[in-house]
């Protein structure tokens, strides 16, 4: 950054200088500042339509008064790579057409009942966690051996080698998140619960990762199969739903609609 | 290296409320016969890189020591403001302070003046509800126009130090007015006027100087300075508070 000066980088770079400052401890202002890959953004997610509204399959069958938004959400704006920046869009403009479709759906539904059944589901899965003895899996050692597999198996460049590896490590620590337990039993502002939860959900997001990017043999985007590494779309030009299965994701696909952008190589 | 870190624990469920009025006998014996502590400090060796910041520290005695410590963390960048404590005396976010700027021996305690839920986590209602009284948002009744409400980059240089606030409530809890006045609107409510306040394209100026005129707004200020000193996005929040001021002044003028 030095080639900038010191004006810009402090005005226009403030926040990227003092991450360099504290982080690092690297002075940007004087001495280069280290780059490294990193996974900064969860591409796909919950689908949804232009206005937010969750969809549950190929056609777009909304699931009614269920809306997401933002880096959860996949309206699909941004391809097989989200480029820089690009997420603002994510919460600027779907986050503000969720907000108006709530407001036409809160206006126009009856009285949402909620579902009955879906509260217990949701308690005993806690229980389970929080009445379990003492001693069992740790929630923390778990999900650093899935950060390492996911990082080291399962980034940018894949083959069908390491991310069977990987398939291989996710569906061990999906055994062992069974034994998982905890030693916080207290009912007030649980964080070890609620990050024994959200583990549940990591090694499930994980295995769909998995799963697709295994099945999808082709490259695209920020997926790249060493194995297979032309875009191919005649097969692949399609997205990946995930449904879940008794053993692992069952996949399906959804036909990409393209309007003004066709798909191309990135050749810069 | 090793660090030796000391965290003012406290569970709500197990230890007696801080500043309770306990009967003498139930400070050391509960219905049980075991002892009652209230809020107390435990002491944990934490091996440690001098780069690692508190958080970090705090992630560790979580994962390898002590699963049932709580805090609020999110970003771990200093930038969506939930880790605000008070380290080695200080307000800091813990995302933000370093071990290499602590030394071997590290103290961390919630937030001052504010209710403590558990262990680091402390009720934030009351502070967020001061952040909603001075009408934190733009005010504006013309009619939108077409494209967006545009300003210079002369106007928007005002109140430029006011829109970095990430309301990690670092400033008002150091603030010893708004401890001895906990009614006090506190200096994060003030720097979130002055950003709507100042800028050219609000109109609710008037509203937010009239309210921030009251007995428990600006004039609370006694220029301690310790808001600025507990800042961790370097906001001059003084300055900010006596601009505040100065605007009631001149507008009575």
């Amino acid at each position: 950054m030095r080639h900038l000066g010191r004006k810009v980088i402090e005005e226009k770079l403030p926040d990227i200088t003092d991450f360099a400052r504290i982080y690092q401890g690297v002075e940007p202002l004087k001495e280069p500042v280290p780059v490294q890959p990193t996974a900064h953004y969860a591409m796909g997610g919950i689908p949804t339509n232009v206005n937010s509204e969750v969809v549950r399959d190929d056609k777009g069958t909304v699931v009614p008064g269920l809306f997401a938004a933002g880096e959860c959400a996949c309206v699909s704006v941004h391809g097989a790579n989200r480029l820089g920046t690009n997420s603002l869009v994510d919460l600027l403009v779907f986050g503000r057409r969720a907000g108006r479709q709530m407001a036409r759906y809160a206006g126009q539904v009856e009285r949402p009942l909620p579902i009955a059944d879906a509260l217990e589901p949701v308690r005993a899965e806690l229980e389970a966690i929080r009445g379990r003895e003492p001693g069992g899996e740790s929630v923390s050692v778990i999900r650093k051996e899935l950060q390492d597999v996911m990082m080291d198996n399962v980034g940018v460049y894949r083959d069908a080698t390491v991310l069977t590896v990987a398939l291989n490590k996710v569906n061990e620590l999906r055994s062992r998140y069974g034994k998982v337990s905890i030693a916080d039993c207290g009912s007030v502002f649980n964080t070890e619960l609620l990050e024994a939860q959200e583990l549940g959900y990591l090694l499930d997001i994980a295995l769909v990762t998995v799963t697709s990017a295994l099945a999808r043999t082709e490259s695209r985007g920020a997926h790249s199969r060493e194995d297979y590494p032309e875009r191919d779309d005649k097969k692949w030009l399609k997205h990946t739903l995930a449904y879940q299965g008794k053993d692992g994701p069952n996949l399906r696909y959804k036909q990409v609609s393209i309007t003004r952008f066709e798909p191309k190589p990135r050749t810069y | 290296m090793e660090v030796t870190l000391r965290i003012l624990r406290y569970d709500p469920e197990q230890d007696v409320a801080m500043g309770a009025p306990a009967a003498p006998a139930a400070r050391t014996t509960s219905a049980a016969g075991s002892p009652v502590r209230g809020p107390h400090w435990v002491e944990y060796k934490v091996s440690v890189d001098p780069m690692d910041r508190v958080l970090d520290l705090l992630i560790k005695v979580k994962a390898d020591q002590d699963g049932s410590l709580s805090f609020r963390r999110s970003c771990g960048h200093g930038i969506c403001g939930s880790d605000a404590m008070l380290i080695n005396g200080r307000n800091r976010l813990a995302c933000r302070i370093r071990v290499d700027q602590l030394g071997k021996k590290i103290s961390v305690a919630p937030l001052p003046g504010l209710p403590v839920v558990k262990d680091l986590i402390v009720d934030m209602n009351g502070f967020f509800g001061k952040y909603r009284s001075v009408k934190p948002y733009l005010i504006n009744d013309q009619p939108e126009p077409e494209r967006e409400r545009r300003q210079s980059p002369a106007d928007r240089t005002i109140y430029d130090d006011t829109t970095k606030c990430i309301l990690c409530a670092a400033c008002t809890s150091s603030c010893p007015s708004f401890w001895a006045r906990p009614e006090y609107v506190g200096p994060a409510a003030i720097v979130q006027a002055h950003r709507f306040i100042f800028d050219s394209r609000d109109e609710g100026s008037d509203e937010r100087l009239e309210i921030l005129a009251d007995e428990n707004g600006v004039w609370r200020c006694r220029t301690i300075f310790n808001c600025v000193d507990a800042c961790p996005r370097g906001i001059n929040i003084t300055r900010a508070i006596l601009e505040v001021s100065s605007a009631i002044v001149g507008r009575r003028g």
